[in-house]
């Protein structure tokens, strides 16, 4: 770099920001940690407890019940082969850390996009940020995890959460906006104010498109907690990356494999969702 | 009748720095102009007028005239740029937003041209909406709302769901949810506008017999002259913002204040080649010199009238006694009818143009052949429908 230009500080002042926060705040992301490595450890722990066919059979049923007979007997299928495989207890933690993601991602995006749709200066933040958070290569947020969290679940749920978040956010949004202004100019002529025109008219309107945001969340949130590997989630995506290093791709098509079955099983529960609510209005 | 609603010189224009384009109008530029030069676009200009309790009136314009926009500045779903709006001698202008709320809740029932119902609520829940808004419990809403549905006919629909009702019953459904609140005005935006002509027809007459029950104070848009001569008490004229005439149907019909409310008027005016023959209704009744007064009285019960022609054997025109005389003749104990006849009943001549009509200013009028036979009777009611109609069959 020419000695008259130099070089803005952009990665030193990150690099600063996050050695503050990590020095200052770290007895508060440890407790976060505590907290929800004790809830993954459950989670998990509850799901093996079950034998692999009752669990199956519980999914099956939530698939049928959600879906239809199509995707449950899919889905038996799909968790016989991966138990087949001898990758169920990999897949059942994967499982349990996008559950935990997604809630996370949905706690914390569905109030957001709420505000956003409602205050158009929270929108107008809010928006670029989600267009930086979705443009940011996803392994960049693996970095920072780790001085706050440590290696493993944990900092895979933060990177994660980040990375699925924007569409949870965004159709949030998007549903309350689309809400015909009429139907708004109505709630207004009957002097609803700003809590019951949510309750009572945006959210329920919104709710198909909400569905959609979730669904594609879910779907975020499977793809990065495989990434998340490399900063010690174990599940599938650990197969994986241990098939790398050990270069056996017989054993790194089959957990690939695994990924997909479970991507697909989340998809069409959840697809399903949004157009069983959009039937029932 | 006290004053419900009244506007006083309220504007309302859209763009930036709007408080210049009343200077703009103030000067004479036109609505064109205005926005042209100025990029501001007027939506109502210097509108004024006042609204009884019970009144029916209508506000009628082509699109784009600002009606709509008129009747929003009344609750202020649109913000007036300039002027004053009273509700029962109150200035909402100066409400603040939660005074506001409370009267929108309490005072306004609305109806919209798209029905704006919600399509996830069926339509007992949707005749609850402005119920629940108002915090009422769960039981009196219920029974609020089924009365309402009553009052409009849709009783036994309650479960169904919007998407499943034909344009008229949906409509039904959004004149219930602004009834359900027992609201002292309706705000009728286009309320049929959306409707084919023979529902529109049917769901006007409905209104009207509603009116005669509930008396409402009804502000009503249209852009149909049909539909306002047929509902309006009085009606207001608008063109590009500003209110062109203020009259009774009669008045804008007889004498158009302007060349644009002429043009309309005389698409609507048919009555150079309708007759008062052709309007006249049969008389259902009659009454005879020998009837008493009780029997005269007797038979302007049975079909509901407050007056009756009273004629010889061949059925000549004698002339026409009123109820309230009847009445007293008969607390008197007299019976001879003669005493209480009015002999100049307004009468016409079959071949009368409508239009000679409209000069009487009492109804009904007799139409009375050249031998002086009754046959029959022209109300005020069935005069403009008669127009209406004809409009409507040579549109």
């Amino acid at each position: 770099m020419n000695a008259a230009f130099p070089e803005i500080p952009i990665g030193e002042s990150v690099e600063a920001a996050i050695d503050y926060l990590t020095l200052h705040f770290a007895f508060v992301t440890r407790a976060i940690s505590h907290f929800l490595d004790t809830g993954i450890d459950a989670l998990v722990d509850g799901m093996l407890f079950l034998p692999p066919w009752a669990l199956i059979l519980i999914l099956a049923g939530l698939a049928w019940w959600l879906g239809n007979r199509r995707v449950a007997i899919g889905t038996v299928l799909g968790f016989l082969l991966i138990w087949n495989m001898d990758l169920w207890h990999p897949t059942v933690s994967t499982i349990a850390l996008v559950l935990i993601s997604t809630l996370i991602a949905v706690l914390i995006g569905l109030p957001i996009g709420i505000l956003a749709a409602i205050f158009s200066p929270v929108n107008r933040i809010t928006m670029p940020v989600l267009d930086f958070m979705q443009t940011m290569p996803a392994f960049v947020y693996l970095i920072p995890a780790i001085p706050f969290f440590g290696l493993g679940p944990v900092s895979a749920i933060f990177s994660t959460v980040i990375f699925a978040m924007p569409p949870a956010i965004r159709l949030t949004a998007l549903g309350i906006q689309q809400v015909p202004k009429e139907l708004v100019e109505a709630a207004d002529a009957f002097g609803a104010n700003r809590m019951q025109k949510l309750v009572k008219l945006q959210i329920p309107l919104a709710t198909p498109t909400i569905m959609a945001g979730i669904n594609q969340t879910i779907m975020l949130a499977l793809s990065m907690v495989v990434i998340a590997a490399m900063i010690g989630a174990k599940g599938l995506g650990g197969e994986v990356w241990r098939a790398i290093q050990r270069l056996e791709p017989g054993k790194g098509f089959e957990a690939g494999l695994g990924v997909v079955i479970v991507a697909m099983v989340l998809d069409r529960i959840t697809q399903k969702l949004g157009a069983r609510r959009k039937a029932a209005e | 009748m006290p004053t419900k609603i009244k506007v006083e010189n309220v504007y309302k224009i859209f763009g930036r720095d709007p408080k210049k384009g009343i200077k703009f109008i103030e000067e004479g530029l036109s609505k064109k102009e205005i926005m042209e030069k100025h990029k501001l676009a007027v939506g109502v200009s210097n509108a004024s007028f006042e609204l009884q309790q019970g009144e029916l009136l209508v506000i009628m314009g082509l699109s784009g005239s600002g009606k709509s926009t008129l009747l929003r500045c009344v609750n202020r779903l649109i913000e007036p740029t300039a002027g004053k709006v009273y509700v029962d001698g109150e200035d909402v202008l100066d409400y603040s937003s939660e005074e506001l709320r409370k009267m929108r809740m309490k005072k306004f029932g609305m109806v919209f041209q798209r029905f704006g119902l919600l399509p996830h609520r069926t339509v007992q829940g949707n005749t609850e909406f402005g119920l629940e808004i108002q915090g009422m419990t769960p039981a009196e809403r219920t029974k609020k709302a089924r009365e309402a549905l009553e009052l409009v006919g849709l009783k036994g629909w309650e479960d169904s769901y919007p998407e499943q009702l034909s344009g008229g019953m949906q409509q039904r459904v959004g004149l219930a949810r602004a009834l359900a609140v027992d609201p002292d005005i309706l705000l009728m935006d286009e309320a049929f506008s959306a409707l084919d002509p023979l529902i529109r027809g049917e769901m006007q007459e409905e209104l009207l017999a509603l009116q005669s029950r509930v008396h409402k104070t009804i502000l009503f848009i249209t852009h149909d002259l049909d539909e306002a001569l047929k509902l309006g008490d009085r009606i207001i004229i608008m063109k590009d913002g500003a209110i062109v005439q203020e009259g009774t149907p009669e008045e804008i019909l007889t004498q158009p204040a302007t060349r644009y409310v002429e043009k309309f008027v005389e698409e609507v005016d048919r009555s150079k080649v309708l007759t008062a023959a052709t309007v006249m209704h049969k008389a259902s009744a009659v009454t005879y010199p020998k009837d008493g007064p009780r029997a005269a009285l007797h038979k302007m019960r049975e079909v509901g009238i407050s007056s009756i022609m009273v004629v010889d054997a061949d059925r000549k025109l004698l002339g026409m006694v009123h109820a309230e005389e009847a009445k007293k003749l008969i607390d008197e104990e007299d019976r001879d009818l003669d005493k209480i006849l009015v002999k100049d009943v307004p009468r016409v001549h079959p071949d009368t143009n409508l239009n000679e009509l409209f000069n009487f200013e009492h109804f009904p009028v007799a139409v009375v052949d050249e031998d002086g036979m009754l046959k029959g009777l022209v109300v005020r009611g069935a005069l403009l429908a008669a127009l209406s109609e004809e409009r409507r069959h040579s549109a």
